[in-house]
């Protein structure tokens, strides 16, 4: 055996790289069909950090196909419920320049609610079957109800109601929506306390 | 004698609590209106179940509480209801909030109340749901129910309970007042409380600028013989040693692990005037409807103690002691270090209310403007929690939330000490209060969106098995119609006259191209 080395320098090379070749493309091509990842996983990640009202805005059927979009290179600045924290995490995960929020696909508001005016409807369903997250009670010719703590306030049901009667209303109001706010930055001016007191 | 343990941090701020006269209580009498807010308690508000225009007596249940963190709401006096509607309430936002509004008709008549005969021989459950149907919530700081509180008994075992005399904010003398007045109540209301929680041991934490409420209450504790381990102590006077986890620690020298209740290491902390609300509420069958509030400051010609009903505005208080606003008046709601500026005086007394403090404005002036961090490291010192609130105040205006989080904000009791110390006076805690209730919004709209997740996930998969049935359906139908006319073929007469006039009309085409 180490004769048959000795003799044929350049062939023992040849073959012990081939069979090294062999048993690592072997180990690779084994490796990627058992650990094979279901799914995009970035996509999975960008669909964490989208606000899930499900909207559709953006121009896509939901949060879940804008991640996709997303992850095969589409803008991050399309959604409006998410505004600029949204894109500023989405910037931060996927390492690029945080945008401002693209107006075309509609403006930051305040989280808001669908409120049907019940008197008013007459049971047609249309809603119901407009709301992506199931948050619509009722059934045909019964009067129809916002689970309001369900609603992502997407607007979808909006449009569909043909006696226009619901309405998008503030999530919270009076004292339940207020929180502490942050100190307005005074420190680069009005430093001398005497000035202020003169105002 | 217990040994007193110290704690990290504090400061020493002017105390000023003989402005009020502790030990001195005056009658605020009825004003013209009281004014009832629904959510006088940390938790959902209660829900009204009288209307307007009902005639109420003192005592009556106006709105229940709703859920599990809540409280109710009892009429203070015998009237008139006049609104429910929106009016200002104490709270820092100065906005409005509901509330229920009573006209007194001077009678102050009573409904029947009945207490429990024997508390000893009732079950800990049915003595905590007289406490809830009092309406009782923590008066000391927070206002947190108290029939809640009490029922860390299901939870943890509890041995101790400490009853927090502390009041180490300064200006404050209600506490102080109560002890002096009202010792043996407290100490009836610690008795009621720790059988609730199967407390063996019962500690009064009194600080030592309190000499009076001291004496009070080791007279009233000694005066009920030896019933179990009972004492009284009395540790140096520091700001904010009141605060429940400081407390623990001085009394006991437990430490509170982050993000716990003192219920984990067997500790509840009650209020002297919580434990006299719930003595009344047990031994007499009273709903909470008044409280002692502290008026004082420099621009109040007699400053006092005064027993208030709940509701009653604090303008009419006011009047009471003699007040001259200034100008540029500042009201505050509290003490000087935790409280929160008043908007208006036609806010009422609410069950948190321990003080109403009316300072001239050369007494307490407004902070001079903020100038930039010195990084002297006064505020770590200071900080009872042992946080670094320089850090904490870096990263509140990165706003990076993560690294606050690892920093214990948490933790953070809003004491003001490090805003007290700061040489360069930034509104440290202000930043740290809004950082915290944008960490709670941002966790809200996690769990907000992982559930719409969910519910657009399930309703997709729905609508997709729908329309797969619907196609298997359909497909089912064309099938079963497909094997009918196959197999009617033969029988069929309607298929067999088209058949025949199809081979008619085909005969008839097959002669003319043959003709």
């Amino acid at each position: 055996m180490l004769a048959l080395i000795t003799d044929h320098p350049l062939l023992t090379a040849l073959t012990a790289l081939l069979a090294l070749g062999l048993v690592f493309g072997g180990l690779l091509g084994f490796a990627s069909v058992k650990f094979r990842t279901e799914g995009n996983p970035l996509a999975d990640q960008i669909n964490t950090l989208l606000p899930q009202t499900q909207c559709g805005q953006c121009g896509y059927p939901g949060c879940r196909p804008y991640a996709q979009a997303i992850a095969d290179g589409d803008a991050i600045n399309k959604c409006p419920p998410g505004g600029q924290e949204t894109i500023d995490a989405l910037a931060n995960l996927l390492d690029v320049e945080p945008e401002p929020l693209d107006a075309e696909h509609g403006i930051e508001k305040e989280p808001r609610v669908a409120f049907v005016r019940e008197d008013e409807c007459i049971g047609c369903t249309k809603c119901i079957q407009a709301c992506p997250v199931d948050a619509i009670l009722g059934a045909a010719k019964q009067m129809h109800t916002v689970i309001a703590d369900e609603c992502t306030g997407c607007d979808l049901c909006v449009e569909p109601c043909p006696v226009d009667c619901i309405d998008m209303i503030p999530r919270r109001t009076g004292i339940a929506s207020w929180s502490w706010s942050m100190p307005s930055s005074t420190e680069s001016s009005n430093i001398i306390a005497t000035d202020r007191e003169a105002a | 004698m217990r040994t007193v343990y110290a704690i990290h941090g504090g400061i020493h701020p002017p105390e000023e609590k003989h402005l009020s006269h502790p030990g001195k209580v005056l009658d605020a009498g009825l004003p013209s209106e009281l004014i009832l807010p629904l959510s006088q308690h940390i938790g959902a508000p209660a829900e009204p179940i009288v209307n307007v225009g009902d005639k109420v007596k003192a005592g009556q249940l106006l709105a229940e509480s709703q859920g599990a963190v809540s409280a109710a709401v009892h009429a203070p006096t015998s009237g008139t209801v006049t609104a429910i509607g929106m009016r200002p309430v104490p709270h820092p936002s100065g906005l409005e909030n509901t509330c229920i509004c009573l006209v007194p008709d001077g009678a102050d008549e009573w409904i029947t109340t009945r207490g429990v005969e024997d508390y000893r021989a009732e079950s800990p459950q049915t003595l905590i749901q007289h406490i809830r149907d009092a309406g009782i919530s923590g008066l000391g700081g927070a206002g947190f129910p108290t029939a809640t509180k009490l029922l860390a008994r299901d939870r943890c075992a509890i041995d101790t309970l400490i009853i927090n005399g502390t009041e180490c904010e300064p200006y404050i003398t209600a506490d102080d007042t109560l002890m002096q007045v009202a010792a043996e109540q407290i100490v009836a209301g610690a008795e009621i409380i720790a059988h609730i929680l199967g407390a063996s041991i019962i500690l009064y934490g009194v600080e030592d600028n309190k000499p009076d409420a001291l004496k009070a209450m080791q007279a009233a504790v000694a005066a009920q013989g030896d019933v179990g381990d009972r004492e009284v102590m009395s540790f140096p006077t520091k700001y904010p040693s009141g605060g429940e986890k400081q407390l623990i620690e001085i009394l006991t020298g437990k430490q509170v692990p982050s993000g716990g209740l003192p219920a984990d290491v067997g500790i509840v902390c009650q209020n002297p005037g919580t434990a006299v609300a719930v003595r009344d509420a047990i031994i007499d069958g009273k709903p909470l409807t008044e409280r002692l509030v502290t008026l004082t400051g420099r621009a109040l010609g007699k400053p006092c103690n005064y027993r208030v009903r709940l509701g009653t505005p604090i303008s009419h208080l006011l009047a009471l002691s003699a007040f001259t606003p200034g100008s540029k008046q500042r009201l505050i709601h509290g003490g000087p270090m935790m409280g929160f500026a008043l908007e208006t005086g036609a806010v009422p007394v609410i069950k948190t209310t321990n003080c109403v403090l009316a300072p001239t404005h050369e007494e307490l002036p407004a902070p001079p403007p903020a100038q930039a961090c010195i990084r002297c490291g006064l505020c770590a010192e200071a900080c009872p929690a042992s946080l670094l609130p320089q850090q904490l105040y870096w990263y509140a205006k990165a706003k990076d939330q993560e690294q606050l989080e690892k920093h214990n904000l948490f933790d953070c009791i809003e004491c003001g000490a490090c805003s007290w110390v700061c040489p360069s006076t930034i509104p440290l805690v202000q930043y740290y209060r809004a950082a915290k209730s944008t960490i709670v919004e941002a966790r809200q709209d996690k769990q907000r969106a992982e559930r719409s997740q969910a519910r657009f996930e399930a309703r997709q998969e729905r609508v997709e098995r729908e329309a797969r049935e619907r196609e298997a359906k359909r497909a089912a139908r064309k099938l079963a119609a497909q094997k009918k006319a196959e197999s009617a073929d033969a029988e069929d007469p309607v298929q067999a006259a088209i058949a025949r006039a199809k081979a008619r009309k085909e005969s008839v085409v097959k002669s003319e191209d043959v003709s």
